[in-house]
């Protein structure tokens, strides 16, 4: 009678190369709860359909986004959780004791990143925020942009807002940002001539060499790539591009990715937060 | 990679005698190859893998897995077990170093 059977295994060994795009069709849920993965465009939007980055990849990737036990992402969402409030700096100060619960403080902050700061009157990120809260509030040493310690507290700070649509400024103090950002999309470089657009505008959905090109769009970052077998920011994924391209990268955190970040959050107004999400 | 290894599992609580259940597990782990070179040193990164999975029912072996250097950062290990009786379902990773990560769980059968 004590006879155990195990009947089937399904390890997932993250090394399954996607092929099937049948998932273009698919719906994102997670808990219930369905997310905005694709929706027309306003007139004045360069592309016909706003469609997230999710719905270009693979049916298993897809699957395991729908489950947050199986996202690996959360790992990391779980990681910012406990920094959330453990005291670091010299004000002896956590996250928690200012912030308190998050699930509220935190709701929609992500949705409407990057944002225009007033104190440094400049355009920040997330990880801006967060380091300048880090060195003003707590006193305590910033985190490196791509550190695990940052891509867990924005993975947790942007799970808040997870479900809400994308939905950034671009005018008033920003709109200088928001021109550049732009200008950057729009610019030929590096040893292959491409701008942003020659891929991600005219090319979506198109295969280059192994990859099912996106949009390009921000609304999962941080993401859980699997080739990167970790997190990774935006600016990260912004610097491969330009490797790709045989450019010479600016510097995560610079003005220009910085730019660049707003102006692509803008062509994904409306998309849902998917933050921390899985890609391949 | 996660900065702290920890072991996750899903479990369901209750379970009718003989019937078919889904077990998730989830651990977090670099799975370092022992193929990569330090960028800045250019030494090797020493091999630190979880080599041995293994899933015990009332100290019955359920199910087990030796795990190789191919295998990704965070391995996601599901398998189907039918349990004849309520009990324990203990979780066991094995590192190379030695160091064994742990979890248990009770299964209710009704």
């Amino acid at each position: 009678m004590k006879t155990l059977v195990a009947l089937s295994l399904a390890a997932t060994l993250a090394l399954s190369a996607g092929q099937a795009f049948a998932g273009e069709d698919s719906e994102l849920v997670i808990d219930g709860e369905t997310f905005v993965t694709k929706l027309d465009a306003p007139a004045d939007s360069p592309l016909a359909e706003i469609i997230s980055g999710w719905r270009f990849r693979s049916n298993e990737t897809q699957e395991l986004q729908t489950d947050d036990f199986e996202n690996p992402a959360m790992i990391f969402a779980e990681y910012g959780e406990e920094l959330w409030s453990r005291v670091d700096g010299a004000e002896g100060k956590s996250c928690a004791d200012c912030h308190g619960d998050a699930s509220e403080s935190m709701k929609g902050l992500r949705a409407s990143m990057p944002k225009w700061h007033e104190g440094k009157a400049t355009l920040f990120t997330l990880e801006d925020h967060i380091n300048w809260s880090r060195e003003e509030h707590q006193k305590a040493e910033p985190w490196k942009w791509e550190s695990q310690e940052m891509l867990a507290m924005t993975s947790y700070i942007g799970l808040q807002s997870r479900g809400m649509p994308v939905n950034v400024a671009t005018d008033g103090p920003v709109a200088e940002w928001y021109e550049k950002g732009k200008e950057l999309y729009y610019t030929r470089v590096g040893q292959l001539d491409m701008a942003c657009a020659n891929c991600h505008e005219t090319n979506y959905g198109n295969m280059i060499r192994a990859d099912h090109l996106s949009q390009g769009q921000t609304n999962g970052f941080p993401v859980y790539r699997m080739k990167w077998q970790g997190m990774g920011s935006i600016h990260r994924r912004f610097k491969g591009c330009m490797d790709n391209i045989r450019a010479t990268p600016y510097k995560r955190g610079s003005d220009e990715f910085t730019a660049l970040e707003l102006y692509l959050a803008s062509r994904g107004q409306g998309l849902s937060v998917e933050t921390p999400s899985l890609r391949n | 990679m996660a900065a702290n290894i920890k072991p996750r599992v899903k479990v369901p609580g209750t379970a009718k005698a003989g019937e078919a259940i889904t077990i998730k597990t989830l651990i977090s782990h670099p799975m370092e190859s022992g193929q990569r070179k330090d960028r800045k040193t250019g030494e090797l990164i020493p091999r630190k893998i979880i080599n041995k999975f293994v899933a015990t029912f009332n100290g019955e072996l359920a199910f087990s897995a030796d795990l190789l250097p191919a295998v990704a950062a965070n391995p996601y290990i599901e398998f189907v077990v039918a349990v004849p009786e309520s009990g324990i379902m203990r979780f066991e990773w094995t590192d190379d170093d030695g160091s064994v990560y742990d979890i248990e769980k009770k299964i209710t059968v009704a």
